[in-house]
C-alpha cells in the first residue's frame, strides 16, 4: 500500500509540474480552456468540501465568486495584488461567517432556499449602494495580470483545495461533519458542536470560492453586478460536482472537467440551446447516476475485489 | 401612505396565491419544486400567446389554462417525481432529491419557453381601466386579479376543511405514516395535491400576466418569492400563506415607497431570516421532532 501511495505522490508530482509549465507550450485559446478548467475544478470542489460531507444543497456559489470579483474590481487599481487577494479572503470569510451563522442552524431546507436568493440579495444590495452612494455602476479592472498569471494562480489554488480537503478529512473537524451529514441529531448527542463545525467548513468553502472570484477578475476588464453576480455558476458548479460525486475529495473535479468542455463546446454551437441541454444533463444525472462517478467507480470496485481475491486464493 | 399600503394588500395577495400551490405541493406531497416559478411563467406565456393569438379573454383563458396545469403537473408527478418517492428512504432524502430533479425541470422548461419566445419581456393590455377606491386610483385588471386570488384562495380553504378529499389531503400533510392507517392512499392523494397545486399556480400565472410584464426567465423570482412566503407561514398552512404573502407584499411596498425601491429583496430576506430564527417552523407551523 505504501508503495502504491509513494507512486500516487510521485504521479501527482508529475502531474503538477506538467500542468505548471503548460502556458508556455500552449496557444491563448487552450490556455483560456485551461483557465476555464481550472476554475470549475476549484469551485466544485470547494462546494464538494462543504455540501459532500454535510449534504447541505448551497447555491451560493455566485454570491462569494461575485464578491471576490467586484472586489477587485474596486480595489485592483488602489491596492497591491497579494493585498487586494488578502481583502477579498476577509470579506467573503467574514460574509460566510454571517450566512451560516444566520442560516446554518435552520433546517437543511431554509438553507437552500437562501442561498438561492443570496447572489441576487447581495447583487441588489451592490446596485443599490454604486448607484446611490458611489454613483458609479460598472467599473473598469486595470491591474498588470496576464492569462498566465492567472493559470499560475489558480493552480496554486487547485493545490490548496485539494491539500486542504484532505487535511480536514483526516482533522477531527472532517469526522464531525460526516456523523452531521449521516444524523444531526446523533451528532449533537455525540458532544459535537454542530453549528460551530458547519460554519467553520462553510467559510473554509467560501474563501476558495470569494478567490476564485478575484483571481478571475482580471480576465474582464469591465465588471458590472450582473456580469460578477451571474447566477449560472451556482447551477452549473451544483451539476458537476453531482456528476462526479461529492462524497469524495477528488468527485467534483471529475464532473467539473467533462461538463467545463460540454459547457464551452454547447456555448460555442448551440448558444440558444444551452439552458435546456443543461436540465437534461441535470435530470440525468440525478435519475441515472445519484451517487456520481465516484459510486459508479465505488460499485466497480465492491464487484470487482472479491473475485480476484478468489483467483489469488486458488492460484 | 393609503396608497402604499393599497399596493401592499393587493401584491401580498398575489404572493399568497402563488404560495399556496407551492404550500400543497410542499407540505402535502413533499416535493420541494423550484421549477414553479418557471410554470407560473408558462402559464403567463400561454395567457398571452391565447389574448393576442386567438382574442380570448384571459378570465375566460382560465378555463383552458387551469385543466392544463393540472393535467401537466399529475403527468409529471407520475412520471418524473414517483420514481424518486419510491427511492428515498427518508424525508430529507426525498426533499434534496426533489430539490435537485425540479432543479434540471427549471432549466428544461426555461430552456422551452427560451427557445419559444427569446429572452424579451412581454405583456399585453388587458382592462387597463383606472377605478377609484376609497380615494385611491387603482387599475381594473389588478383589482379583479385581487379578487379572483381572494375567491380562490376562500374555495381552496373550503374545499381542505369541508370535503372528504380535502381532509384525507391535510391527513396526509401532517403524517403520511399515520395517514395510512386509516386507509388512505398516499401516494395518490399526494399525486393529486401536486397537481392540485399545479393548477393553482397556472392560475395565478394567468392573473399576474393580465398587469405585470414577464419574460422567459423571470420564473426564479416567482420561485424565491413563493418559496419565502410558504416557509414562513408554516409549511402546508394556508393561513400561514395568507399572513406571510400580505406581511411580505405591505413590508416591500412600503420599503419601496419610503426607503428605496431597490432593497425590496433585502426586506424579504430580512423578513424571513426574522421570522424563523424566532420561530423556526415558520408563523403557523408546529415545530417537528
Amino acid at each position: 500500500m505504501s508503495a502504491m501511495r509513494l507512486a500516487a505522490a510521485l504521479a501527482s508530482c508529475a502531474g503538477l509540474t506538467v500542468l505548471a509549465l503548460l502556458p508556455m507550450y500552449v496557444d491563448a485559446y487552450y490556455l483560456a480552456l485551461a483557465i476555464g478548467l481550472l476554475q470549475f475544478t476549484v469551485l466544485a470542489t470547494a462546494w464538494g468540501l462543504f455540501s459532500g460531507p454535510t449534504r447541505y444543497v448551497s447555491l451560493a456559489t455566485t454570491a462569494f465568486f461575485g464578491v471576490g470579483a467586484y472586489t477587485v474590481a474596486v480595489l485592483g487599481e488602489l491596492l497591491s495584488w497579494p493585498l487586494v487577494l488578502l481583502i477579498a479572503t476577509v470579506i467573503g470569510a467574514l460574509m460566510a461567517v454571517i450566512v451560516g451563522l444566520s442560516t446554518l442552524r435552520l433546517s437543511g431546507l431554509h438553507f437552500v432556499i437562501f442561498t438561492f436568493g443570496l447572489a441576487e440579495l447581495i447583487r441588489q444590495l451592490v446596485i443599490w449602494y454604486e448607484v446611490n452612494k458611489t454613483r458609479v455602476l460598472g467599473r473598469y479592472v486595470f491591474v498588470d495580470i496576464t492569462q498566465k498569471d492567472i493559470y499560475w494562480q489558480l493552480l496554486v489554488l487547485a493545490v490548496a483545495v485539494f491539500v486542504i480537503g484532505w487535511l480536514i478529512a483526516r482533522s477531527r473537524l472532517g469526522f464531525a461533519l460526516r456523523i452531521i451529514g449521516e444524523d444531526e441529531t446523533v451528532a449533537k448527542h455525540c458532544g459535537i458542536n454542530v453549528t460551530v463545525a458547519k460554519v467553520t467548513l462553510f467559510t473554509i468553502s467560501a474563501v476558495f470560492m470569494t478567490l476564485v472570484g478575484a483571481i478571475m477578475a482580471p480576465r474582464w476588464t469591465y465588471i458590472e453586478p450582473s456580469i460578477a453576480f451571474n447566477a449560472t455558476i451556482s447551477f452549473e458548479v451544483v451539476i458537476m460536482a453531482l456528476l462526479g460525486g461529492a462524497h469524495r475529495l477528488w468527485g467534483p473535479a471529475l464532473g467539473a472537467i467533462p461538463l467545463t468542455l460540454l459547457f464551452e463546446f454547447l456555448a460555442a454551437r448551440f448558444p440558444t440551446a444551452s439552458t435546456l441541454i443543461m436540465g437534461v444533463i441535470f435530470l440525468l444525472i440525478v435519475y441515472a447516476l445519484p451517487a456520481g462517478v465516484v459510486g459508479l467507480w465505488d460499485n466497480f470496485r465492491r464487484q470487482w475485489r472479491p473475485q480476484r481475491t478468489g483467483q489469488g486464493v486458488k492460484a | 401612505m393609503t396608497n402604499a399600503i393599497f399596493t401592499g394588500l393587493m401584491l401580498g395577495g398575489m404572493y399568497a396565491l402563488i404560495a399556496m400551490g407551492l404550500t400543497l405541493q410542499y407540505g402535502v406531497a413533499r416535493i420541494m419544486n423550484l421549477s414553479y416559478g418557471e410554470f407560473l411563467v408558462a402559464a403567463a406565456f400561454a395567457s398571452y400567446w391565447l389574448f393576442t393569438g386567438w382574442a380570448l379573454n384571459p378570465l375566460l383563458g382560465l378555463a383552458l389554462v387551469i385543466p392544463a396545469g393540472f393535467g401537466v403537473s399529475l403527468l409529471l408527478y407520475r412520471v418524473l417525481l414517483t420514481p424518486l418517492v419510491r427511492r428515498a428512504r427518508t424525508r430529507g432524502a426525498l426533499e434534496v432529491d426533489s430539490i435537485l430533479a425540479t432543479f434540471g425541470m427549471m432549466f428544461i422548461v426555461q430552456g422551452i419557453m427560451l427557445s419559444m419566445f427569446g429572452g424579451a419581456y412581454f405583456s399585453y393590455s388587458f382592462l387597463a381601466i383606472p377605478v377609484s377606491l376609497f380615494g385611491e386610483i387603482l387599475a381594473l385588471n389588478r383589482l379583479i386579479a385581487f379578487g379572483l386570488a381572494v375567491a380562490v384562495g376562500l374555495a381552496l380553504y373550503l374545499a381542505l376543511t369541508r370535503t372528504r378529499l380535502g381532509t384525507s389531503i391535510r391527513a396526509v400533510a401532517v403524517d403520511p405514516m399515520a395517514a395510512q392507517l386509516v386507509a388512505i392512499d398516499v401516494l395518490r392523494t399526494s399525486a393529486f395535491a401536486f397537481a392540485l397545486g399545479g393548477a393553482l399556480v397556472a392560475a395565478a400565472g394567468v392573473l399576474i400576466s393580465m398587469f405585470l410584464t414577464f419574460s422567459a426567465s423571470s420564473g426564479v423570482i416567482f420561485t424565491m418569492k413563493a418559496l419565502i412566503v410558504v416557509v414562513m407561514g408554516g409549511v402546508g398552512n394556508l393561513l400561514g400563506c395568507l399572513v406571510a404573502g400580505l406581511a411580505l407584499g405591505l413590508s416591500e411596498s412600503l420599503v419601496a415607497t419610503f426607503v428605496d425601491p431597490g432593497l425590496t429583496l433585502a426586506v424579504n430576506f430580512a423578513l424571513f431570516l426574522g421570522v424563523l430564527l424566532v420561530k423556526p417552523a415558520g408563523l403557523f407551523g408546529r415545530a417537528q421532532r
